[in-house]
């Protein structure tokens, strides 16, 4: 097995002991609480706004259906138009975590990794 | 069944499902040779790309509730089939922001190593083990009820003659255990790439073809679709299908929160190199399921405005895709289509079989029964063991809920999923202070009160005969302890184990290496030192 195997078992190796203290001593780092900030404060919010605006539809379609019914042009109604925005909505929430996170996360989640590694 | 959807032919339906099943078991056979170890037979080595596996991913997901049932839904619902589409495309933003990566960051294998990473590893493993067991055991008696009218169509094989069908089912069932046996997690991956790119391919076709037909005009489409339905241009507003709003608020909760607790999604995550990998793998995912989508509202709506008046009905509409397949491409795309169909519900079953089965060998015999003390080796054979077992539950359970409503018994595995797992996972992942109390609390408090709102719900017993067919839209006839007002759980279920959860990590002890762990964990999670890696020699050129 590898060196990364390690055993998370009641019994810990020795060596356990050490590892989890360089853990703790990066999590307390000032580069790992910048990345825990950045990550929570994008996805956090993000998820909070995407689950909000699918049940906002949802209540919609449950609760307003005079107001889905109301037709836009011929026979495309509000509700299959704001249907297709949570389409719209989902795809560009995918591709703008896919831009943040590797501008924003990426690039110090591999800093912290390899100064462990350096450490090891 | 009636006369009229006796179409196609049997030998030409068999021929292209038979050149799908061979392809499949060469493909299966040769990656069996190189699966050896524990890491090989769960996760593939680890040696998929991201896209490869968002393909994968794909065809795990797009179930036959996905391709019949969605299709079928809309042909004659309209918008309200819409809305399932909806919901289990939103729900893979939860994945992507806040499952995925972390679990793959943290895990090797299962659930239960997520968790076990700073609980006491026994229960919870056994806690986790169990509730993927009754997730995926759900998940695949909807897909094995779905074979039967499929069976019916690709065979001819009318679903009054159970034996007949039985019979098939236990082929097929068979067909199944082999692959994953053989296979792997590698092999089995396969599966699920030719199967979805033959699914994705062959709905873009249908739907171009129908689009082609109305001169790509959508507008047009829609008008015929208003002016063949019943149900006029009703079939553009919600309401048609879902009269309860309650219980569709219930179901969409359901849907939404489903997909990042479903056991056999995330075991994908696992058999990608690396964090970034498995990010790839949902955006993958996210563009084809959501293409996917599309291309089921022009199949559903096409097939409303193409054929004749009533081919499509309430009792049929699990066949809707199929039947538009034969009005637009005859025998020959009927033939393409059905085989299709039936290869989406072998790959999941395959899918949920080899979760099923790492789930039990993984979490239950290695590491609560023989406590980390079984080797790799007896550890496949365990698994192996497993999946035949799981197999065969799977073939019986197939013959006795043949001809069940596909697209419910899904919706009640993603409530089971969303109560249980999802909950305990996101507080594992995020929040420092929870323990094994409150772990526990989640996933049996979770997986307890859906199951037994199910039970207890209108969707088992209880709903008025139909004055036309004298059959209850329940799944039992002639009893009534129906006690539970809605359908489907997830709006009591969901809230009530998030708040166990929290009442049971407060109430629960606090280990005095709690904290340590929790460190350990978290910044394993967030920068990915010390995960798990590939094992095959070729993901390493992938991964940089």
């Amino acid at each position: 097995m590898q060196a990364t195997d390690w055993d998370f078992g009641e019994v810990k190796p020795p060596s356990a002991h050490e590892q989890a203290t360089l853990h703790e001593q990066v999590q307390a780092g000032p580069e790992f609480v910048e990345l825990r900030r950045r990550l929570r404060g994008w996805v956090f919010p993000m998820s909070a706004a995407f689950l909000l605006w699918y049940f906002a539809y949802v209540v919609l379609a449950s609760y307003a259906r005079e107001l889905m019914a109301t037709p836009v042009s011929g026979v495309i109604t509000v509700g299959l138009l704001v249907g297709l925005a949570q389409f719209v909505s989902t795809f560009a929430l995918t591709a703008a975590y896919v831009r943040f996170a590797a501008r924003r996360l990426d690039p110090l989640a591999a800093q912290i990794r390899c100064s462990m590694e350096d450490h090891r | 069944m009636s006369a009229e959807e006796q179409v196609g032919s049997v030998g030409l339906n068999l021929a292209i499902f038979g050149a799908f099943v061979l392809v499949t078991l060469v493909l299966v056979y040769r990656a069996g040779r190189t699966t050896h170890t524990t890491s090989d037979y769960y996760a593939a080595g680890r040696g998929f790309t991201g896209p490869q596996n968002g393909v994968a991913i794909a065809g795990d997901y797009l179930s036959a509730a996905s391709f019949l049932g969605i299709a079928g839904a809309i042909a004659v619902n309209g918008y309200d089939g819409f809305l399932y589409s909806i919901g289990f495309l939103v729900a893979w933003l939860v994945a992507l922001l806040l499952v995925a990566e972390l679990m793959r960051n943290t895990g090797r294998f299962t659930m239960g190593d997520v968790l076990a990473y700073r609980m006491r590893q026994r229960p919870v493993r056994a806690a986790a083990a169990t509730s993927t067991l009754v997730v995926s055991a759900f998940y695949l008696l909807a897909q094995m009820a779905g074979a039967g009218g499929l069976i019916a169509l690709l065979l001819q094989i009318p679903a009054g003659d159970r034996i007949g069908q039985g019979l098939v089912i236990v082929v097929v069932g068979t067909l199944m255990i082999v692959y994953v046996l053989v296979g792997g997690m590698k092999g089995t991956t396969y599966v699920q790439i030719i199967k979805a790119v033959l699914l994705l391919v062959g709905t873009a076709v249908m739907a171009a073809w129908v689009l082609g037909v109305v001169g790509l005009d959508v507008g047009e489409l829609l008008e015929r679709a208003a002016e063949r339905s019943p149900h006029g241009t009703a079939i553009f507003e919600p309401g048609l299908q879902y009269t309860n709003p309650v219980d569709f608020i219930s179901l969409a909760l359901a849907l939404v929160l489903g997909t990042a607790g479903l056991p056999h999604i995330l075991m994908r995550f696992y058999t990608v190199p690396n964090a970034v990998e498995a990010r790839r793998s949902v955006v993958w995912a996210i563009w084809l399921v959501g293409v996917f989508y599309l291309f089921t509202l022009v199949l559903g709506y096409g097939a409303t405005a193409l054929l004749p008046p009533g081919t499509v009905t309430a009792a049929n509409q699990n066949n809707a895709a199929p039947l538009l397949a034969y009005h637009l491409g005859g025998e020959f795309l009927l033939g393409v289509v059905s085989a299709i169909a039936f290869a989406t519900i072998l790959a999941v079953v395959a899918g949920l079989m080899i979760t099923a089965s790492a789930s039990f060998a993984h979490d239950v015999y290695a590491n609560v029964i023989r406590r980390g003390a079984a080797s790799p080796r007896s550890e496949v054979r365990v698994a192996r063991l497993t999946a035949v077992a799981v197999g065969i539950i799977a073939i019986v359970g197939g013959i006795v809920a043949n001809g069940q409503n596909v697209a419910f018994l899904v919706a009640l595995a993603f409530a089971v999923a969303a109560s249980a797992n999802l909950p305990t996972l996101l507080y594992s992942l995020f929040w420092a202070r929870f323990n094994t109390t409150g772990a526990l609390c989640s996933i049996y408090g979770g997986l307890v009160t859906s199951v037994v709102l199910i039970v207890l719900s209108p969707a088992v017993s209880g709903k008025p005969a139909d004055p036309a067919t004298g059959r209850s839209a329940s799944m039992l006839q002639g009893v009534d302890f129906h006690w539970f007002p809605l359908d489907n759980p997830g709006l009591v279920s969901i809230p009530l184990s998030f708040l166990l959860g929290a009442v049971g990590t407060v109430l629960g002890g606090r280990r005095p290496d709690a904290a340590r762990r929790y460190a350990e964990m978290e910044v394993r999670a967030l920068t990915g030192a010390g995960a798990e890696r590939a094992t095959v020699p070729e993901a390493a050129t992938v991964a940089r």
